[in-house]
């Protein structure tokens, strides 16, 4: 371990607190959004536990509507949408481009702030009669007829999104005016390139869903009329400008763990990785065809049959540079050196979880066939293979891939592909029933089900035991390594990143010398300073060797 | 290599903010007096059509995009594009629903229905 990094340059809960480096605000976050998940994750393990027998198990209707209610909002606002731009991408980003902290770091700072002053507002509404609209806060449930605590619960959304906007203005900023010497804009990594296009999205979107959700609540309080069509508005409006947002948010939540993939894969592939300028064009692509197709979530709403067929059209563009970065990934895997260490399990995992995701995606957009599976578990089987089988398993890979550098420590490997493989198995069994049972005709958010669903349920159920096995393992064994781990070295893989030249932990300036960069990404085969040069294959370290 | 703006902040005379500021109160005026007049279709293309003036020559003048670096005034011209396509979209669905859905079925019936 170095004498000096950012964990023991200073001390006391004040150093914490006020700290404005990077890497510090970074486990702020990480703690933050965990404490999220597991709020989200109680409320998950109710709805499966309920969901057990058709009549169900465990609330009353009311509350199980509540329950799905706070299981989204916890789940999209405070855990997915910042976990890996938050705290991968502030701790990362820096040092992967060789900058000594983020453009603003005071105002990364407040952006912690803020999401923990939104994150109190949404805790106050949850435990003040929780919440009962959806995670969509449909207008006119959500404006007029619901009578949980919707005003605090939009107020928190609306007062979070300017964490993100901030968070997204810092990266865009830091991208462009504070790389290393010789860091060109195709020298730079592809998490650098994935959170650039995210950042886009965070700051042309969340704007728009935080005054969208804003009027809603000045609607709610004040009888204002903006989505009431009695006083002249539009429900439909609502929709709109919910979608706007919160489908380019699907790519705020998947384009940093697409990042995370493009660089586990080649330092465990031990090969450059395959079109790398696609794959960085591709991450743009997506940030932008995702703002062109919103409307796919409306078509059964009475929207016009034109302007359906063109979202239906646009929504089918996006899965080509989806696809492009799935056989680039499979392209830099042939032919390749490939070790199986968790990070690499997480990735593959990824990679083909993501698929599923993205071509059930397709059926969805179809027109026809959306009338089908619209409003059913098809569509929660659908985005839960994005949402948890691909932006979650990114993160959780990503952990596992930076958890050397984060905390210098090595985490047992053996323990750590047994998780990998749990999540991974507990994943499908709870999500491939839904599938199935949503083209049967389950409806989403409904507390009882027939009879005849109920195999299928309680499949999904007891994979729901499993995940969450596959999630606290890791939560423990890390936290474990904190303390025992074996000392990591600063490149434990070895990785040809710019992150990995310094030491683990960083130092809080993250290097003691400005860096020059004069090698090309992902060059495994050229890397003589790392001990990578053509035809050797070398060992990881591992935790438990 | 990261590039380091050295430009100078532009100096603007305090003429210019005057003008510009009396504009934006006629801007105003006109505002509310088109407010009291029945323009028929025409009365939500008038109150846009000033407002939109009137952000127009806040951005120009007040914000300095006028004199802002080329890099700054994409960045305006991108958002104003993004808005388009966020309205340009959704008037896409609003301008071409089917009549007998939207217009000359009242909502009642379509309840009952």
């Amino acid at each position: 371990m170095p004498r000096d990094h950012y964990l023991n340059a200073s001390y006391g809960i004040r150093s914490w607190l006020l700290t404005t480096d990077h890497k510090r605000i970074a486990l702020l976050y990480l703690i933050s959004v965990t404490f999220f998940f597991f709020i989200g994750g109680i409320f998950a393990t109710m709805i499966r536990i309920h969901l057990l027998t058709p009549a169900g198990a465990l609330v009353t209707p009311e509350t199980y509507n509540k329950l799905f209610t706070m299981h989204g909002v916890a789940m999209i606002f405070f855990f997915l949408i910042p976990s890996i731009p938050a705290v991968l991408g502030n701790f990362l980003i820096p040092p992967m481009i060789g900058a000594k902290d983020l453009a603003f770091p005071k105002i990364n700072l407040l952006s912690w702030y803020i999401y923990i002053i939104g994150g109190c507002f949404v805790l106050y509404s949850f435990s003040t009669g929780g919440l009962d609209t959806g995670w969509t806060f449909y207008t006119p449930l959500s404006s007029i007829y619901s009578n949980s605590a919707v005003t605090p619960a939009v107020l928190g959304i609306f007062i979070n999104g300017f964490s993100s906007i901030l968070t997204g203005l810092n990266f865009i900023v830091t991208i462009h005016t504070m790389r290393a010497p010789g860091m060109t804009w195709f020298r730079l990594p592809l998490f650098a390139w994935a959170h650039y296009a995210t950042s886009l999205v965070m700051i042309l979107g969340t704007p728009v869903v935080a005054i969208t959700l804003l009027l809603a609540g000045l609607e709610r309080m004040f009888h204002l009329g903006f989505f009431n069509p009695a006083m002249g508005g539009d429900p439909i409006l609502f929709q709109h400008l919910f979608w706007f947002y919160s489908h380019p948010a699907v790519y705020i939540m998947i384009l940093p763990s697409m990042g995370v993939v493009s660089e586990i894969i080649p330092t465990f592939a031990r090969k450059p990785i395959f079109g790398y300028h696609f794959i960085a064009a591709s991450s743009i692509a997506i940030a932008v065809i995702g703002f062109l197709v919103w409307a796919h979530h409306m078509f059964v709403t009475g929207e016009s049959t034109y302007a359906a067929l063109a979202f239906s059209f646009l929504s089918y563009l996006v899965a080509i540079p989806s696809a492009v970065k799935v056989f680039n990934w499979t392209a830099s895997l042939y032919k390749g050196s490939i070790s199986w260490d968790a990070p690499m399990l997480y990735a593959l995992g990824f990679i083909g979880l993501f698929t599923i995701g993205g071509l059930t995606g397709l059926f969805l957009a179809c027109l026809g066939l959306d009338i089908h599976i619209h409003d059913t578990y098809f569509v929660i089987a659908h985005f839960h293979y994005i949402m948890v089988g691909g932006a979650v398993m990114g993160y959780v890979g990503g952990l596992h891939y930076w958890w050397p550098k984060i905390t210098g420590k090595l985490y047992p490997e053996a323990l750590s592909r047994f998780a990998a493989i749990v999540l991974f198995i507990g994943f499908n069994l709870t999500f491939f029933p839904q599938f199935i049972l949503g083209y049967l005709g389950m409806p989403r958010r409904y507390h009882s089900y027939p009879p005849e669903f109920q195999v299928l349920n309680v499949l999904s159920t007891a994979g729901a035991s499993v995940l969450a096995l596959g999630y606290l393992l890791p939560m423990a064994y890390l936290t474990w390594s904190m303390r025992y781990g074996k000392v990591a070295g600063p490149n434990p893989w070895p990785a040809t990143g710019l992150e990995w030249k310094t030491d683990s932990p960083p130092p809080a300036e993250n290097f003691h010398v400005t860096p020059v960069v004069d090698w090309e990404p992902y060059d495994y085969r050229n890397r003589p300073d790392l001990g990578l040069v053509a035809g050797a294959s070398l060992t990881p370290a591992h935790g438990d060797d | 290599m990261a590039e380091h703006s050295e430009h100078s902040e532009h100096i603007v005379s305090p003429k210019v903010y005057i003008v510009i500021f009396l504009a934006l109160i006629v801007g105003t005026t006109l505002t509310v007096w088109a407010a009291f007049r029945n323009f028929g279709p025409f009365n939500i293309v008038i109150a846009l059509g000033i407002a939109t003036t009137k952000a127009t020559l806040v951005v120009l003048y007040f914000m300095h995009a006028r004199y802002s670096p080329k890099r700054t005034q994409l960045v305006i011209v991108c958002a104003v594009f993004w808005l388009a396509i966020m309205l340009g979209l959704t008037l896409s669905d609003y301008q071409t629903r089917r009549p007998s859905m939207s217009r000359l079925v009242p909502p009642a019936a379509l309840c009952r229905g």
